[in-house]
């Protein structure tokens, strides 16, 4: 396992963990695969949904509406949710939600909890919270459980376990379940996690989830999951615990219409996922007694407050961009120091927890090919937010190498006769280190170009130069 | 038709023949050229390193220098769908020449509605797309069917084309190693389709692809389509 891929690791920026992660052959080879597949099947239910632009118009607009009167709907929903018998609690930022989580799970006396596939609890650390109190927590979304077996972070947004292929996943199944006699036979993992699962799920007292999205006007909580594991999760305990970030209430049951066809087809590359769970506080008789939502800030607020950053937070966290991202599919979601990998963790990370340490790498961790874009389901311009949150970078940091040679160039941009003598000069300094027209060395960050790479000099001839001579002779 | 070109600072500095073909090529069209010396840089370099002061008062530069102009055009895909996106939103544009200014093979298809430019070139090429172009311009197959009408030329598919070259500006020295992970995977299919070259319209984009190309010694050429179409 690389240093990178631990779960307990501190995080370091992304052009220095992608080194380790680019050697690492097999990793790469899981990560193209899967994200090939993936997005072929993307591709060919999109291709089938012929109200496909208008249906990604309207997600956007519901997510845009969200997004403007979030103050109005959070209310809505803490009162809906209420009305319908279950607890709201307000948490200001991961310390404050892993507290009340934690002090929800001890009040019940049980010491393990069962959870659904959560993003978000991974944002926050719960479940080093819980252990840190004594608590287990149990992930039962199969390639999460794999990746927490392994003591890994998730590499991927829909599959933690992305960069596993089904050997490395019975190497970690036989490890963590004493089964050496484990095949890498997809059936037999998929029996054994089945098994190891079973006899939690018939334990469970508590469970912990996130939210696809909240109905603010029936106080509704969905989870969209393949597995039906989740589904085991709402139903089965007795207390049900959702940590929720606050960007993703919606105002009404319609809006689901248009979310719940724009979400698999863009995730798994299906036009229905197999199971979407809906509840609305509790029932006497059926599933959890007791229901707590945790509505989480941790930056969220923050980066509404940009108005350029803000439209990141309409995602849905379909993972459509991350597998089409030419760098992704490169390095594979450890090199990401967050766990919202790929462009739109790019843009989200450094607005929720600021432009500074590692996260400041992130929105230099992309080519701008523009591919995210194009598949975005609401319709977010991630490779404009990235520049966006480099200009912010650039502004929190002093300027290095790259700053200071940038703003060289724009002196020698601002004026034709500063442009055309830093040609000359150029061309004079150039001499020694040029053969056959190309640069034999790389001054200090340029080598890193070099070692791929070829570098023409400024050429003996510019073009206004050659303009001007066949301008004499006219 | 009068034209002003953009011929960017890139192809000016570092890629001359990119506009030398330019200018014979729509000179042999009957298109007349101008080329406003006061042109230096678009801004891209540095709105996309972090920089949008320095970009806007280069996109005002932009606009002082070609106002005045019926279209400009541009031998570099990215460098126009940065003046048709940023310069248009972001300068004091009251002619709107910022959204005239087009890619070469829009000015040739669109505007000029040409089909055979009398081209000479003969070998066989596979033509990568560039991101800017295709996502930011959307120009379609408009480079492609130009050189379809070329008949000298022999056109290979290439595999995973509108996949980034791993060029991206800054991107291809601070992510260095990302980068050139993208540029193999890319000339590995470059290399597999037999072509004796590999063409596009963005200077940046073929800078990037010529340097992988020649560092591996590969026998394949990176060539501008302005210089197949001019040749």
């Amino acid at each position: 396992m690389r240093p990178s891929a631990s779960r307990t690791a501190a995080p370091v920026a992304f052009e220095h963990a992608a080194r380790p992660a680019l050697a690492d052959a097999g990793t790469r080879a899981a990560v193209l695969d899967a994200t090939t597949e993936i997005r072929a099947r993307r591709s060919s239910v999109v291709r089938d949904t012929p109200d496909w632009d208008d249906l990604r118009r309207a997600g956007e607009a519901i997510r845009t509406d969200s997004l403007h009167r979030l103050d109005e709907l959070l209310v809505g929903l803490e009162r809906s949710v209420r009305q319908a018998g279950g607890e709201v609690h307000w948490a200001r930022d991961a310390l404050e939600a892993n507290e009340i989580v934690t002090g929800l799970v001890r009040s019940t006396g049980e010491r393990e909890v069962v959870k659904v596939k959560s993003l978000t609890t991974d944002e926050i650390r719960l479940n080093e919270a819980l252990a840190e109190a004594g608590i287990i927590a149990v992930e039962t979304d199969l390639a999460e459980l794999i990746v927490q077996l392994a003591g890994e972070r998730p590499s991927h947004l829909l599959v933690p376990s992305l960069h596993h292929d089904r050997h490395a996943i019975a190497e970690v199944l036989r490890e963590a379940l004493g089964t050496p006699e484990l095949e890498a036979d997809s059936v037999a993992l998929a029996a054994a996690a089945r098994a190891h699962l079973r006899a939690a799920f018939l334990r469970a007292r508590v469970a912990i989830s996130g939210a696809n999205f909240a109905v603010a006007e029936t106080g509704t909580v969905c989870v969209v999951e393949s597995e039906g594991n989740g589904r085991m999760c709402t139903t089965l305990p007795e207390t049900l615990i959702t940590v929720m970030g606050i960007e993703k209430v919606v105002a009404e049951w319609g809006d689901l219409a248009v979310l719940l066809r724009l979400l698999p087809r863009s995730a798994t590359g299906e036009r229905m996922n197999p199971y979407t769970s809906l509840w609305s506080g509790v029932r006497t008789g059926d599933g959890p007694s007791a229901f707590h939502l945790v509505l989480l800030d941790a930056g969220r607020t923050r980066a509404l407050a940009d108005p350029e950053g803000r439209p990141a937070l309409r995602c849905i966290r379909c993972s459509a961009c991350v597998n089409v991202c030419p760098v992704y599919r490169q390095t594979g979601g450890h090199a990401y120091p967050t766990v919202y990998a790929g462009p739109i963790g790019a843009i989200l990370q450094p607005q929720l927890a600021g432009e500074r340490g590692p996260a400041a790498s992130l929105p230099y961790a992309s080519s701008l090919c523009g591919a995210c874009a194009d598949v975005c389901p609401v319709g977010i311009d991630i490779p404009r937010i990235l520049v966006h949150e480099r200009a912010k970078v650039v502004r929190r940091t002093r300027p290095g190498l790259e700053g200071r040679a940038l703003r060289l160039l724009a002196g020698a941009f601002s004026s034709t006769e500063r442009y055309e003598r830093a040609q000359r000069t150029a061309r004079a300094l150039q001499r020694p280190a040029l053969r056959d027209e190309r640069l034999r060395w790389l001054p200090g960050p340029l080598a890193g170009w070099g070692r791929s790479r070829t570098l023409p000099g400024v050429a003996e001839q510019t073009f206004r130069e050659w303009w001007e001579t066949r301008d004499d002779g006219a | 038709m009068r034209v002003a070109l953009f011929v960017t600072c890139l192809a000016d500095t570092l890629y001359p023949a990119v506009g030398r073909a330019t200018v014979t090529l729509l000179e042999r069209l009957g298109v007349e050229v101008a080329f406003p010396r006061e042109q230096t840089c678009c801004g891209q370099l540095h709105l996309n390193a972090g920089y949008p002061d320095v970009a806007d008062a280069l996109a005002e530069r932009f606009v002082a220098t070609f106002s005045g102009y019926e279209l400009v055009v541009t031998p570099s895909g990215s460098c126009a769908a940065h003046v048709r996106a940023h310069v248009a939103e972001h300068a004091t544009d009251a002619e709107g020449i910022a959204a005239r200014t087009l890619e070469l093979s829009e000015l040739l298809v669109e505007r000029l509605g040409a089909t055979d430019v009398g081209s000479g070139y003969a070998g066989t090429l596979t033509y990568h797309p560039t991101c800017h172009s295709l996502r930011g311009l959307r120009v379609g197959d408009r480079p492609e069917s130009l050189l379809r009408g070329v008949a000298g030329v022999e056109l290979r598919p290439l595999t995973d084309a509108t996949e980034c070259c791993g060029f991206g500006g800054t991107f291809a020295i601070r992510n260095a190693a990302t980068s050139s992970a993208m540029l193999a995977d890319k000339l590995r299919h470059v290399e597999a389709t037999g072509a004796g070259a590999v063409c596009a319209c963005d200077a940046s984009c073929l800078l990037h692809l010529r340097g992988g190309l020649e560092r591996r010694r590969s026998p394949v050429r990176a060539v501008h389509l302005a210089e197949v179409l001019a040749a």
